[in-house]
């Protein structure tokens, strides 16, 4: 099959500086991928790029099998929803949706009015008056009314509380289950979202960390606690992603698939197992701070998981 | 995984947790179902997108762990109307379970009998006694 969105060695650079550093991979049809990373890692410019909103330095983006540049057949098939967008503000909220039409094929006016109510929105109140969370659900709405065949979030969420996320998350399921699409979906609250995501891109400082599959992930990394010699016995040949020590305490986070002889032997050996959540691992996985010989050989790793 | 501790997403996941693959424990929570009776030979079962909806979990995750079912013989699918408990899917469900049930159950209660010193007879004379006492509750 061929895939929704195709990146091959993107880079691209600003002033000397990369943003993006080789960076591939591949967004399949019909899925929900989380695109995960720190803040500058370069998040925003990869959602950009792939939007048509800005260009390369080096390498490829293909959106349904076209580059989005400056390409309206493709452009029309994307809808891309930022962080802190800007509408212009002597429109009502009734008159952004109205237009919604014009720019997305697959609009749909029903669901469109639906989440405008569940958000309560009120549809007569100009732009310029809405809080910042209201605002933020109007592109929301937009994003999800617009049915694009690619569909990108960019932490969507700037003042929604709690409630109004989750609506965002059910809705958001609920049309996707009955409208498949491709969506790619930038974000800081991996654990709100861990359920929704197939696969995770995770960005490092303009470079791939982690690209894989969400449940393959689940249960493959483990934080072992207990005794530092009996943490030390258990952990021996295996790939360590970290380590802490306090007396003759230790804990170290493993990364490999344990059995139930693995099981019992940790038993014996009177160590707690846990295993770590999307968002721990995506913490390790984006947040080792400095990179010598050793850790591109587990980023190798990872990336392969 | 199941011995491990269970990891709580900030998310309610109607009971999943977040460090064990969502479509196995989808497969388990369902093949429990069947085994309870809850959901009975020839019952449809919930669609792929019910039980995304109901687990907040992506849909393509929940039909992966109808799947595993279905590819057990578990569930059958009767096309164009869904998946349904196959004839026998219980009572298979329930000889899986007592085929692990000593090594699931027994052994690690002997193992931790054998380092509190706790010998087979005073195992023994425990175990009729919990079973006295709950078979006291439910009748």
């Amino acid at each position: 099959m061929t895939p929704a969105i195709s990146i091959d060695g993107l880079t691209r650079r600003y002033r000397g500086q990369s943003a993006l550093d080789d960076v591939s991979f591949d967004v399949e049809a019909g899925s929900i991928t989380g695109l995960l990373g720190r803040n500058g890692a370069g998040k925003t410019t990869l959602m950009r790029i792939i939007a048509g909103h800005e260009f390369p330095s080096a390498g490829a983006v293909r959106v349904l099998g076209a580059s989005p540049a400056e390409n309206d057949k493709v452009l029309r098939r994307i809808v891309f929803v930022r962080e802190d967008q800007v509408y212009p503000t002597q429109l009502r909220v009734s008159d952004v949706l109205r237009v919604g039409p014009w720019f997305y094929p697959n609009w749909s006016a029903e669901l469109a009015e639906s989440l405008v109510e569940d958000f309560g929105l009120p549809p007569r109140r100009m732009m310029r008056k809405l809080s910042r969370g209201m605002r933020s659900a109007v592109g929301i709405v937009i994003g999800l009314a617009a049915r694009a065949e690619v569909t990108m979030f960019d932490e969507p969420y700037a003042g929604l509380d709690a409630v109004a996320r989750q609506i965002f998350y059910d809705r958001m399921l609920a049309d996707y289950a009955e409208h498949p699409r491709t969506v790619l979906l930038s974000t800081h609250l991996i654990d709100e979202v861990a359920g929704l995501l197939e696969r995770v891109v995770v960005i490092d400082r303009g470079r791939v960390a982690l690209s894989a599959a969400t449940d393959d992930l689940r249960g493959s990394v483990t934080s072992v606690s207990g005794a530092a010699i009996a943490v030390e016995e258990f952990t021996a040949g295996h790939t360590v992603w970290a380590r802490r020590r306090m007396a003759s305490q230790a804990s170290a986070v493993m990364l490999s698939e344990l059995g139930d002889s693995d099981l019992a032997r940790a038993k014996a050996l009177r160590l707690t197992l846990e295993p770590l959540t999307l968002q721990q691992v995506v913490v390790h996985a984006a947040g080792t701070p400095a990179r010598d010989e050793r850790d591109d050989a587990d980023t190798r790793e990872r990336t392969s998981a | 995984m199941k011995e491990m501790e269970r990891t709580t997403p900030l998310q309610e996941m109607a009971g999943l947790d977040a460090g064990t693959p969502l479509f196995v424990q989808v497969a388990e929570r369902l093949a429990d179902e069947i085994a309870d009776g809850g959901l009975a030979e020839g019952e449809r079962v919930p669609s792929s997108n019910e039980l995304s909806a109901f687990y907040r979990i992506n849909p393509a995750t929940a039909a992966k762990g109808i799947n595993v079912l279905a590819d057990d013989g578990l569930l059958e699918k009767r096309r164009g109307i869904g998946m349904f408990v196959a004839d026998g899917a219980r009572d298979r469900l329930l000889a899986q379970r007592r085929e692990r049930f000593a090594e699931r159950y027994v052994e690690p209660m002997v193992a931790e009998a054998v380092r509190l010193g706790i010998g087979p007879d005073e195992i023994v004379s425990l175990v009729h006694q919990s079973t006295h006492a709950q078979e006291g509750v439910t009748t």
